[in-house]
């Protein structure tokens, strides 16, 4: 899987680049307008990561630009800038998602995770995991062909730590994840633990395990 | 008191000693007039006299002023040589008036064929009381008519050129920087309030450009802060991967992640408001607050069974209300975030919905707080470490850019409400 991160802040694109590349995607970068349409004129990527903020050039043409020469990749914009605006102008340009600055590196994963499962495989592809497998069109988990009933945020808790599975998942990520935005000041995540002792418990038999990395956050060891 | 009777009274108030004076003097000037014409017309009278006596000798038997104005009286030699001529007032019978009236008696002295006579001559003086009652009466009308011209031009000329002074003044009474309105003058011949215009004007043109530009700072400020936020939040979550970490340094980079994250939400809220004060949120719709406040408590459900708490909900008529639906949602989260958060563990929160009003109720350890600084920013009243303090103050700007009445009050719970005055 290629991806094209088009970002001017040269620490920011380290970041992303690194943790992309764990994730064993092949990455391209580009921190500047110039650099970013030619590349995307020459070669394919699957998925672009999209600064809109470029010093030399609105991000939003870049974007014009690919969708003009009828390109299909999927497209996240990242900005620091978010404005309700830009999101509408980006989506009605064609772009897949909007991520806002600052985000946590499991989000961008679950992100461009998600955009690429939906143009490569519309979505069709089950998830294999060891003995798990998880259809994310219609929600449902099947462990050694029983099927698993999860709620919602059981569901979404499983799928953010699947998508970065052998990560440090941190329970301030997850928890905005799976609980929103607003979710924020609440004084603590502990409140996270009883969602995920219940997921432990209904996935007992499957080939992962969900591990509490000293109360920091979690982590999906498959076995 | 407003100006124009303030310089009416005081007018009034000179005017009193003024005319008084002026009358005084103009009485005296008057008198010492009338006395010169009088004194001229005796003096005139003696040349008469004495014209006459050397053709009519017998007019020098006249003694007394029974039948004329003179009289004449023989007098030594001695006595004329040493004579001083003089005039002075005197009181004398008059038979119309039927009373002693004030007279003018010029004594002179004359010669007549060797004999010496000394000469009178009366002529009836001015009656100085009815003088002055006159003068009184005629100074007390020209007074009241002044003051009544005064106050008519006050009231009615001064009203008129002071039109575009009250107009401008009306408007500033109810100016609101942080409404988008404009203030207009009304043109004038008047260089001072041509003057007062143009600073007005002026004033609040530099007012609104720095209010703009803070508000614009605050913004630009805060969308600079995302990337080296974002930057240094992914540097650790990176480092934390990549790296074999004691249980005790895994800790330490994780409270280091919180503070980042505290920092972020500090950092969106004031975005928030900002734009929320920059007019961004112009898209409106009917929100259904009873659907609304029933997603938000299913959105809080797990925080709340981990604080054993239970949301109540009582809902008497839904209330439909014209406006932003994110801001609705951010409204409503808040109240009951800040009731969730605040309120004690193991005891209920009671949402009302009835006709215009929702209000939200909880227990606390904390007694009755002062509206006044609730709802401003950055005032914390919890010791809670994690609240931005600025969740009310948004709730507030968002209820007053709908028109919404947000306050607070102490009754045994905190209760917040909400005050729909027209349902939209």
């Amino acid at each position: 899987m290629k991806v094209l991160i088009i970002e001017d802040e040269p620490e920011m694109l380290d970041n992303m680049r690194r943790t992309l590349e764990r994730e064993h995607y092949q990455v391209e970068t580009a921190s500047d307008y110039e650099t970013a349409s030619n590349k995307m004129g020459v070669y394919e990527y699957d998925c672009i990561l999209l600064d809109i903020t470029l010093p030399d050039g609105d991000g939003l043409e870049l974007l014009k630009q690919l969708k003009n020469n009828g390109k299909n990749e999927g497209v996240i914009i990242v900005s620091a800038k978010d404005s309700l605006d830009d999101r509408l102008k980006g989506l009605n340009l064609g772009a897949d998602d909007y991520l806002p600055k600052p985000f946590h590196m499991a989000e961008l994963h679950a992100r461009v995770n998600a955009v690429l499962r939906r143009l490569n495989f519309k979505g069709q592809q089950l998830l294999e995991l060891g003995n798990v497998s998880i259809n994310p069109e219609n929600r449902e988990v099947v462990v050694d062909n029983t099927p698993i009933d999860l709620n919602r945020k059981e569901y979404d808790i499983l799928m953010y730590l699947v998508t970065n599975k052998n990560r440090l998942v941190t329970k301030a990520a997850l928890a905005e994840h799976v609980w929103g935005d607003h979710i924020d000041q609440s004084d603590s995540f502990d409140f996270i633990y009883s969602q995920i002792k219940n997921l432990r418990k209904k996935m007992e038999h499957s080939s992962f395990t969900i591990e509490a990395v000293y109360g920091v956050g979690y982590k999906l060891n498959l076995d | 008191m407003k100006l124009l009777n303030h310089t009416s009274k005081y007018l009034s108030l000179v005017l009193l000693p003024i005319i008084t004076i002026w009358a005084i003097a103009f009485y005296y000037a008057m008198l010492d007039e009338i006395y010169d014409s009088l004194d001229d017309g005796l003096e005139n009278q003696k040349i008469l006299l004495l014209k006459r006596a050397s053709e009519d000798p017998s007019i020098l038997e006249h003694q007394d002023f029974d039948k004329h104005v003179y009289a004449f009286k023989p007098i030594s030699t001695y006595t004329y040589e040493n004579f001083k001529e003089s005039y002075r007032d005197t009181l004398m019978y008059m038979h119309n008036e039927d009373d002693f009236e004030p007279v003018r008696i010029y004594e002179s002295t004359m010669q007549q064929n060797g004999n010496h006579y000394k000469l009178k001559i009366i002529t009836s003086m001015v009656e100085e009381d009815d003088l002055i009652q006159d003068l009184v009466k005629y100074l007390v009308g020209l007074y009241v008519l002044m003051v009544i011209i005064i106050l008519f031009l006050n009231n009615f000329m001064l009203r008129k050129i002071w039109k575009p002074f009250y107009h401008s003044i009306s408007q500033l009474k109810t100016f609101k920087i942080e409404k988008d309105e404009q203030i207009t003058t009304q043109s004038t011949a008047i260089d001072e309030f041509q003057l007062l215009n143009e600073t007005i004007i002026k004033l609040i043109k530099k007012s609104k450009d720095s209010y703009t530009e803070q508000k614009q700072f605050i913004e630009n400020a805060s969308h600079e802060l995302q990337t080296p936020l974002a930057i240094s939040i992914n540097k650790l979550e990176l480092f934390l991967e990549n790296h074999p970490l004691s249980e005790l340094q895994t800790k330490e980079l994780a409270s280091i992640l919180d503070n980042l994250g505290r920092l972020t939400r500090l950092n969106k809220s004031l975005l928030l408001l900002s734009k929320i004060e920059n007019q961004q949120f112009t898209e409106e719709e009917l929100v259904d607050f009873m659907e609304l406040t029933q997603d938000i408590i299913s959105d809080f459900d797990d925080l709340a069974t981990h604080r054993n708490t239970s949301i109540h909900l009582e809902v008497k008529n839904s209330i439909h209300y014209r406006m932003n639906k994110d801001l609705a949602i951010v409204l409503l989260t808040n109240l009951i975030k800040n009731a969730l958060v605040h309120g004690k563990s193991d005891t209920e929160i009671r949402i009302q919905i009835d006709q215009n009003s929702w209000s939200i109720s909880n227990t606390s350890d904390s007694e009755v707080m002062n509206q006044k600084l609730l709802f401003s920013r950055f005032k914390k009243i919890s010791t809670n470490k994690k609240s931005t303090g600025l969740g009310l103050a948004i709730s507030k700007a968002i209820a007053d850019k709908y028109n919404l009445n947000l306050s607070y009050q102490f009754d045994e719970l905190h209760i917040f409400r909400l005050q729909f005055f027209t349902e939209r």
